[in-house]
């Protein structure tokens, strides 16, 4: 499509190094002058929004990459500090963090859209398979890049996708040590992660050159998946598509945004708050949401080698997708049958993403064993029988005779609307009964917190309150080693002045030296101390307290959560409740009680909680009436105590809440301003060509 | 990008002191990064162990080749779950054993697997008595 340019420079300069390396020609013949179909719809800007999130991510994080120190005693700390201190931290990290949930929106929208417009038939099979490429290498980044936290989910989510090349006979084994570099997950392992994590995406934006070159060469699908024939049926990239892209990527900013500013745990698993110890399995291992469906594919097949099979076959399965699919006619537009089987797959693969994460439990096995079986049967029975059989509707003679015709009888897929609609009931039921049959903990009640919502600020006075808390109660079992007694002077913290945190600093004895002796010594606290911590490691909190070691505080609220199921949340989602972990501590502070349930046995050492999951807590009841006097005179009752530290937990888990919160607002009237803009400015361009 | 010298020298035999394990008691200890589970047998779990019939486990092995002879009451095994890598919890399932909380997979009280996606019994790691009461891992 991309002819030789004819075009020239005006400037001098730039046409003497025009004609030595003709940089401008190309750039005006693939980004200028490029005709692109005219009926394009907007499931075609997400080409555009997948490049704007790829230089995204490799900006975002070859910034965080500065502040980053991969080694597996740092690396937790090395992000905390990033989150706290590096300034806006905390915003390049949610970028980095939601970004890479964002790229696989848009890459899962991309493909369905392929999927659905046959955009992946001659001429365009090399375009395609490019794409399949770079959705692998994205799943290898993306995967890399979730270890390197070097959290709880970090380490176990590397341990169970390692070891799923231990599957293969023979050379299995020496893979995986390749992998790790030694005998288990470990500092190696996050050595070479962190190398490829840096390295991968550079190869992506590699392929995705080579994707962009196939493109221009056999030129766009179009939602009609006629070739353009005549200069009626394309119009120029610039302004046309480059403006409708723009509009694109500034509607999905809005999406984007939404994350980072008011959801930004949303995504990720609590979980990885708590630093990676290898002796402690979670209960739960889940990966990413994007690699769900695999996952769930994964678990369904009783044998490990086949599973593994089933896994990467499922994905691999794509590259063939040109000859398996041997229609003529491109877009499902014109095929009433693969149409409606287009809409049940989508369902299919968005239920296998749901079942990933759940237990592999009774009837979530079958569902995942049937949903495997479906997915499989799309490429191998559906796609081949349909191309014999069905009889596609005539399609047009060419693009601008689409879109004079507008052909917009939509007929609504009825069939398909049926099923994805039985399919959703019937995971609300399977929920349903589930939820009944996990009845063992409690579901924390909801709070109202004033740090909720878009608005959200901390109280102040609770934060004050909470603080004198944590230092007459829980301060002497749980450290708080991530919060600098500096950080108590800090905007948008208990709103102390300097003096006051440094005399409130000064209190404390802390650990400094050696001296010139030689010797370790104790001073004062200053300032730019941390909070010190109870014990002087995880063996003696252990040896003190009965085997369980008391948790450091600093995270503690991010670091637990409940779950919430179908369908809260997805309501979630637009309510922007984030709000688990602060409910959990607080409800957990007040849950202990004296009379156990019949049918509870309660080891010697441990205590009733109804919040605890599984009930036997190792902490005594902690907090008492009376126990510690508010200066304001607020009551002296457990439920003041547990909601005021809980406010200054959720604090010290995220000090700069409030300036994300504040920064999120100047953001959404900013993007929103700039969508409406975008939108008038295409609209004028598109005038003439609709 | 094999390991490197210094990873395989931390790798080497490491020697654990069984005295005070008392019976029915287990402990976890770390060789080469990975958790080893030592335990002390009690006569019950012995005799479950070696009641069952081997043709019938998906992993058919008898418990004495598991097992130093001489030194049945302890077992050593590497505590990884051969399905994912999960770490198994010693004294819970149904067969007296292990119980991996990651997919659900059973072990005996030998560490064969019983029950679950595991296609494996955990592995049991070079081992040998150095004393009656201390061994040598490695």
């Amino acid at each position: 499509m991309s002819g030789p340019s004819d075009y020239q420079p005006s400037n001098p300069a730039l046409q003497w190094i025009e004609r030595r390396l003709p940089i401008f020609g190309l750039m005006h013949s693939s980004f200028v002058a490029y005709p692109t179909p005219r009926n394009l719809n907007y499931w075609w800007t997400f080409g555009a929004i997948l490049s704007f999130m790829l230089g995204m991510q490799i900006l975002t994080g070859v910034i965080l990459a500065m502040h980053y120190t991969p080694n597996a005693d740092l690396a937790f700390k090395s992000v905390e500090l990033i989150v706290r201190d590096v300034n806006y931290g905390w915003l390049l990290r949610n970028m980095h963090a939601v970004g890479a949930s964002m790229f696989f929106v848009a890459v899962y929208v991309h493909m369905f859209r392929g999927l659905y417009y046959g955009s992946y038939k001659e001429p365009r099979e090399v375009l395609w398979i490019l794409g399949v490429i770079i959705y692998l290498l994205m799943m290898a980044t993306g995967f890399m890049g979730y270890v390197l936290p070097w959290g709880q989910m970090s380490f176990w989510g590397a341990t169970v996708i390692t070891n799923l090349f231990s599957a293969f006979p023979s050379v299995g084994e020496s893979i995986v040590t390749l992998l790790w570099g030694g005998y288990s997950v470990g500092n190696p392992t996050l050595n070479r992660f962190f190398s490829l994590h840096y390295l991968l995406p550079f190869v992506i934006a590699g392929v995705v050159v080579l994707h962009v070159w196939a493109l221009h060469v056999a030129g766009q699908n179009n939602p009609d998946g006629v070739e353009p024939k005549t200069e009626k049926d394309t119009v120029p990239f610039t302004p046309h598509a480059t403006i409708k892209d723009m509009f694109g990527v500034a509607c999905f900013m809005l999406l984007y945004a939404w994350f980072i500013f008011y959801m930004p745990n949303y995504l990720g698993d609590a979980d990885n708050y708590i630093p990676a110890n290898p002796g402690v399995t979670p209960p739960h291992i889940v990966p990413e949401w994007y690699y769900l469906p695999f996952y769930a594919i994964l678990r369904s097949i009783p044998d490990k080698l086949a599973g593994v099979i089933a896994m990467f076959g499922a994905i691999i399965i794509l590259c063939f997708l040109p000859w398996l699919d041997s229609a003529k006619t491109k877009s499902s537009k014109y095929r009433p049958l693969a149409k409606q089987f287009f809409w049940i797959f989508v369902a299919v693969c968005i239920l296998l993403g749901y079942l990933g994460a759940q237990p592999p439990e009774g009837i979530y096995v079958v569902a995942g064993r049937v949903l495997t079986f479906c997915y499989f049967a799309y490429f191998l029975i559906v796609l081949p029988l349909l191309a014999r059989i069905e009889k596609p509707r005539p399609v047009p003679n060419s693009i601008s005779d689409a879109v004079l015709a507008k052909t917009g009888s939509r007929s609504t897929p009825m069939v398909s609307t049926a099923i994805v609609l039985a399919l959703a009931g019937s995971l609300l039921a399977g929920s349903i009964d589930s939820a009944k049959a996990s009845e063992g903990s409690d579901t924390p009640p909801g709070n109202k917190w004033s740090f909720s919502g878009p608005f959200g600020t901390f109280d102040r006075a609770a934060l004050q309150r909470g603080l004198k808390v944590y230092k007459e109660v829980c301060s002497s079992c749980h450290g708080l080693s991530y919060v600098a007694f500096r950080n108590l002077a800090e905007a948008g913290g208990p709103g102390y002045s300097v003096a006051q945190a440094s005399a409130f600093a000064s209190e404390y004895k802390v650990k400094d030296g050696p001296n010139d002796a030689g010797d370790m010594f104790e001073r004062p606290g200053r300032p730019a101390d941390y909070f010190p911590s109870p014990f002087p490691n995880e063996q003696a909190a252990r040896a003190a307290n009965g085997g369980a070691a008391p948790p450091d505080l600093s995270l503690i609220t991010k670091a637990r959560s409940y779950k919430r199921g179908f369908p809260w949340f997805i309501f979630d989602l637009f309510t922007q409740y984030q709000e688990q972990g602060p409910d959990y501590v607080t409800a957990l502070l007040q849950g202990y009680e004296e009379k156990v349930p019949e049918g509870v046995t309660i080891p010697d050492g441990s205590y009733y909680n109804r919040y605890f999951p599984g009930h036997a807590i190792k902490m005594p009841k902690p907090l008492s009436d009376g126990q510690v006097t508010f200066d304001d005179g607020s009551p002296a009752t457990v439920a003041q105590y547990a909601k005021d530290v809980t406010t200054f937990l959720m604090w010290t888990a995220e000090p700069h809440m409030e300036a994300r919160k504040r920064l999120g607002f100047q953001v959404f009237v900013f993007l929103i301003i700039f969508v409406g803009l975008m939108y008038f400015t295409k609209k004028k361009v598109w005038a003439d060509s609709h | 990008m094999n390991p490197d010298a210094s990873t395989i020298a931390a790798g080497a035999p490491i020697e654990v002191d069984l005295s005070p394990i008392a019976e029915g008691q287990d402990i976890k200890v770390f060789w080469r990064g990975k958790p080893i589970y030592i335990s002390h047998r009690t006569k019950k779990q012995i005799d479950e162990a070696r009641a069952v019939n081997v043709a019938s486990l998906p992993d058919p092995q008898t418990d004495e080749a598991r097992v130093k002879s001489g030194h049945e009451q302890w077992l050593v095994v590497i505590g990884i779950c051969t399905h994912l890598g999960c770490i198994p919890i010693a004294h819970e399932g149904n067969y007296d054993g292990f119980f991996c909380p990651c997919h659900g997979s059973q072990y005996d009280s030998s560490g064969r697997i019983r029950q679950g996606p595991a296609p494996l019994n955990l592995p049991v790691p070079p081992y040998q008595f150095v004393s009656d009461t201390k061994i040598q891992i490695g």
